[in-house]
Formats: C-alpha cells, structure tokens, sequence
C-alpha cells in the first residue's frame, strides 16, 4: 500500500464497485459442455456485503474465479469501477488483484509451514517496495485489525495457531494491499462456530470501520442471515433470487430457496423434525 | 431403562511431543452409548473429539498412544491401551466389525482409479479373505437396497458421484460388517445442507433398520447434532464438561462453555440478523500445559475463585451431567446466553 493507493478514496457506499454483466462459464467436457455459470447479472455496491448463498455445484465458486480474473469468462463482461476487466493483462491486471483481494476456504493450507505469520507478511508485501518501518507498521496495524496482538502472532508459526487464528491471518494478508473489494470463498466454513463467529465479526468491523466491499461466498444461509446486506441465491449456474437478506431470507419468493431454507438444521425446531424421519 | 451398549471409561490417550512431554488430548473420560441411539460428540476444534474417536475405533497410531482405558461393549471387556507389545494385532478383530470408524474426508480418500464395486470387495476381504465378488456384491447391493439408494453407484468411479452421493456411499461401505458401534467423524461437515439432510435421513434409517447398534456422531456443528442425536456430550480441552439427553441439553444448557457454543450457532432467524454475537473470548488452552482446575476457567464468563484451583466433580441432576462450579451453586438453572450476545 503505497501512500497515494492509501489516500486513494474508496468509492461512495451504495455504488457499484464490480459487477458482472451477463457473465458464463462453460467447461468442456467430453460429448459436448456443462454451463457452471449461466449468463449472470449482479452488481457488487460499496461498503456493503453481499452474500451469494447455493448449494455445492451452483456455480458460486466459478463467478468468484471469474471475478477474480483467476479462470477466463467464457462470454459476459467483468467490470471494476466502470471499467472493463475482463481481459486486462500486465501491470493493469496485477492492480486489479491489489484491489480486489481474496480469502479462500482452507486456512490450514494457504500457509508455508515453514514461515512464521511476519514473513509470510513481509514475503506478500515484497514486490511493494515499502521501507522496513512502513512495512512493520503496515503489519501491525492490519494484524490490529483482525483482533491479533501483533508483537505476539508475527513470531508464530502456522501450526501454533488455530484455524480461526489462521484465517484471521489471511484477512490481514489481503487488508495489506488495502483493497476495495474482499471476496470470501467459504473462507469461514471450515472453522467452529466460535471461531466463525469472531471472523464474521472480523468482515463486519472492517465493513463498518474501513468501507470495504465484500463478497461473501457461503452454502451456509445462517452465515448470510449474520452478515449480509444483500443476498443473491444460485442454483444449476442462475441466480433464482435476489435481494435484501431481510426479503429473500424472510420472504423468500423461489421455491428453491424455500427448499434451501428448509433443509438448514435448526437447533430447537429439528428436535421435532427429527422424530419424523 | 435403555440398556447400555457401549461404555468406554478412564480413556486416557497422549501425543508424543518431540520435546518428551506427553500432551494428553483425551484426559480420563468416559462415555456411553445406549443401545440403539445416537450420541454427539461436540466441542471446539482441537477438544481431542477426533483423537477420542480413534482411541475408541482402535486406530491409535504414533504419536498417539491410548496410555488407559477400557471398553465394555455387548458383554466384552476390551482394554483400549496402545502400549502393550501386541496390541495392534489383538485389537484387529474388532476394528470394522465391532467398532467401525468413518474417519474425516472418508469421502475423499476413496481412489479415484476403482470403481466403488473394487472398494467393497477390499473392504469384506480386509476382514474375511474368502469372501467372493459375488458374496461382496451381494452384500452391498442388498444394503444399498434397504436404504433406497440406487445400486448403479457401485459401478461409479469416485468422480462421477456428487459429494452427498460419495459420502452416503462411504458410510454405506463403513458399516458392511454391521459394526455393533459406528463412530462417524465429521461426516456432515463438508457438504452443503440438502446433502446433509440426506445422510442425516440414511443414519437414521440405518440405525433404526439396526444395520449398527449405536453410533457416536462427532462434529462441531450443533444444529446438525440437535436434528440427529439422542444425547450429547460437551468436549472442552480433552475433557468431558456436561453430557445429557440433547433435548434436555439444549434447552437447558448447565456449562457456560455449551451455552457460549450455542450461543455462537448463527440460524437464518431474526434474532440472528438484529443481535451481535461475542463468541467464546479467547483460544482453547495449551493441552501440554492446561489451566489449573476447570480448565474453561480462563474463558468463563461466570468464573468463580475455586474454579482456579479445584477440578469440579461431575453433578448428576436428571441423567444430564455436568461439571462445573457455577452449575454446582445453581442447581438446575439454565445459564444465562444473554451474556453472549450484544
């Protein structure tokens, strides 16, 4: 993060920040292809979280690569702050990757074992080219951020830490590059609902504190009902609804998403269901 | 009164630390299973849920050792210790027949050059060396039948069934034996929520089709246990903290470690869209060096001064079990989940 990126204003909350317009992926596959994301349209608005909720294979996985500019569209258009991104190369491309950040699934695997939390920071940040006192004062402050005490974590290595410790870690790598958009790709289903709380309420601080856009991917509805602004439901490649979490969560008008909101195990009313099986 | 199929006592299993020092993550517990239910085993991540598990399937391998501890199960007194030169031969005969183990990602481990049909004859061959192809086929299509699942997957590769599917199957070949006990490690965890409602209904069926005698169904996600077990018992840093009927349990939460991690489960409901929720302050503690009496202490919101210096006893108030001071003082009180959310 140089000083000017820092100064850099982050687009006003509400407005949309990336979008995808008519957007499909299609891989081949032996007699003819599969559609995994099939012509989808959504906008990403500032300073807000949307949640973007399915079941496994609905294509969630394959928009957030594609918005990531990690795997090629196959038609459609990905755009960033009204500019087409969608086959940037070079110097523009690694911009965009600095802008838009991302946390996957798997904390345990994005470490090297070998690294403590300090150089796996300093390694992301050295193409920056920041001085060593910005640099350490950097780390600092984002490991601030996430809620670690930063004179303790940068001396740990990964397996000293917990998963949700972990994650805490790879938010703090992404906020680094001070970016606008944050996509989270199942980043908090692989830890406990202790510790998946405390990282949603990571996300929820650094949208209300910082303004940053975040794109939360989840197949769970409980964590979009905690933290989203917006969600949009996918099924087979197409999203089937959209809109505030208060609507499609409460009001839900799909019969899809009836189905996904009634099959979420519910800790006081399955105990009836249970018995009916 | 529901008979007791399996009893497991002073179960007490280690790592070997490179330094020397045995860190135990299963400390002295011990844990039923009544005939013919489901019971949940529940706790943070690194409570020593998966360690117990294979300490109860007898699959400790170095750097795990089961140093104490013995399982009674259908009259037979099994002693769970690893230490003994031996013991991994004596504990063959029961690993898969009289306690099956479905390990974490079973579902990924099966390889992806065989067919599901060439796991199924491994896995009856592994415990009866002239078993047939047609004996092996016969067994899992008629199991698969009784579960109305269809047949074809046996001629599947691993890549041509969806997650749920190859999950299903997994636990399907798991229990071909019929194990008295299964031990199912996560089974939930990696599939979305139709999938697991589909294996929740198949563990059902199976145990009511008494396909296995009991189950002990370990996972960090409570809805899921709520819908699916009989009991629950609460893990805290390698020990047993409360442990009772699920319903009893739930409604009526007497540890503030099971209430906080309640407390934490976020449900698509309005109260979860308008409340903050705090989760558990804190990590879990050091296993090699664990806080001194009740090991919660330094997260609890409802620490006392003797809870520094004295273990609490387990208090039995209705069959639900619990070990805690505060409990002790407030008999039969549910603890307060106000003080979890903002």
């Amino acid at each position: 993060m140089s000083d000017k990126d820092s100064l850099e204003a982050r687009p006003a909350v509400g407005q949309p920040v990336l979008s995808a317009t008519h957007v499909t992926k299609q891989f081949r596959v032996s007699g003819g292809h599969i559609t995994a994301v099939d012509d989808v349209s959504v906008d990403f608005h500032a300073g807000k979280v949307l949640a973007v909720v399915g079941e496994s294979g609905s294509g969630k996985s394959t928009l957030a690569r594609m918005l990531l500019r990690l795997m090629p569209v196959t038609s459609g258009t990905i755009s960033y702050q009204g500019k087409d991104v969608t086959h940037i190369k070079g110097a523009e491309l690694r911009k965009y990757w600095r802008d838009v950040q991302a946390v996957f699934q798997d904390p345990f695997s994005s470490f090297n074992q070998f690294y403590t939390v300090g150089q796996t920071l300093r390694r992301g940040m050295g193409a920056q080219g920041l001085e060593k006192e910005t640099l350490e004062q950097l780390i600092e402050t984002c490991l601030g951020y996430v809620g670690l005490k930063p004179g303790d974590a940068v001396h740990k290595y990964p397996h000293q830490l917990s998963g949700g410790q972990r994650q805490r870690v790879m938010i703090a790598r992404a906020l680094m590059m001070n970016p606008k958009v944050l996509l989270a790709d199942e980043a908090t289903s692989m830890l406990d609902a202790s510790l998946r709380v405390s990282a949603l309420n990571v996300l929820q601080d650094l949208r209300e504190n910082l303004g940053l856009t975040v794109l939360f991917i989840t197949h769970d509805i409980g964590q979009a009902c905690y933290l989203a602004d917006e969600v949009v439901v996918m099924e087979h490649g197409l999203i089937v609804e959209r809109g505030t979490t208060d609507e499609v969560i409460f009001e839900p008008k799909n019969e899809y998403t009836k189905r996904l909101l009634a099959d979420v195990p519910d800790l006081k009313g399955s105990l009836k269901v249970s018995k009916d099986f | 009164m529901t008979s007791i199929l399996m009893r497991a006592s002073n179960l007490t299993a280690v790592y070997a630390a490179d330094s020397g020092q045995d860190v135990p993550a299963v400390d002295n517990v011990t844990l039923e299973v009544p005939e013919g239910q489901i019971v949940g085993l529940a706790g943070e991540s690194g409570c020593g849920k998966t360690t117990m598990g294979n300490a109860l399937a007898m699959i400790a391998n170095p750097p795990l050792y089961v140093v104490a501890g013995k399982m009674e199960i259908d009259d037979e007194e099994i002693d769970l210790s690893t230490l003994a030169r031996g013991s991994n031969e004596a504990h063959r005969p029961y690993r898969g027949s009289t306690v099956s183990l479905l390990p974490q990602g079973a579902m990924n481990a099966v390889s992806p050059t065989l067919k599901v049909k060439n796991l199924v004859i491994d896995v009856m061959r592994a415990h009866k060396r002239d078993t047939t192809v047609a004996e092996a086929m016969d067994r899992a299509t008629d199991r698969l039948k009784m579960l109305e699942m269809p047949t074809r997957v046996l001629d599947s590769y691993a890549h041509q069934l969806s997650g749920g599917m190859k999950q299903r199957m997994v636990t399907v070949v798991s229990t071909l034996l019929n194990p008295k006990l299964l031990i199912a490690d996560e089974p939930t965890s990696a599939l979305d929520v139709s999938s697991q409602k589909a294996l929740i209904e198949m563990l059902l069926a199976m145990v009511e089709k008494k396909i296995m005698r009991g189950v002990i169904f370990i996972t960090h996600d409570l809805p899921v246990l709520s819908m699916v077990t009989d009991r629950l018992a609460i893990m805290y840093a390698g020990k047993i903290v409360e442990n009772g009927p699920t319903e009893e349990l739930v409604n009526n939460a007497r540890h503030p470690y099971t209430s906080a991690l309640l407390s934490s489960v976020l449900d698509p409901t309005e109260e979860t869209r308008t409340k903050h929720v705090l989760g558990i302050p804190g990590s879990p503690p050091n296993l090699g060096n664990p806080p001194s009496g009740c090991r919660f202490h330094p997260r609890c919101q409802f620490a006392m001064d003797v809870c520094k210096v004295e273990e609490p006893k387990f208090l039995n108030e209705r069959d639900h079990e619990v070990a805690c001071w505060w409990a002790n003082d407030h008999a039969y009180e549910t603890v307060p989940m106000e003080v979890y959310k903002a």
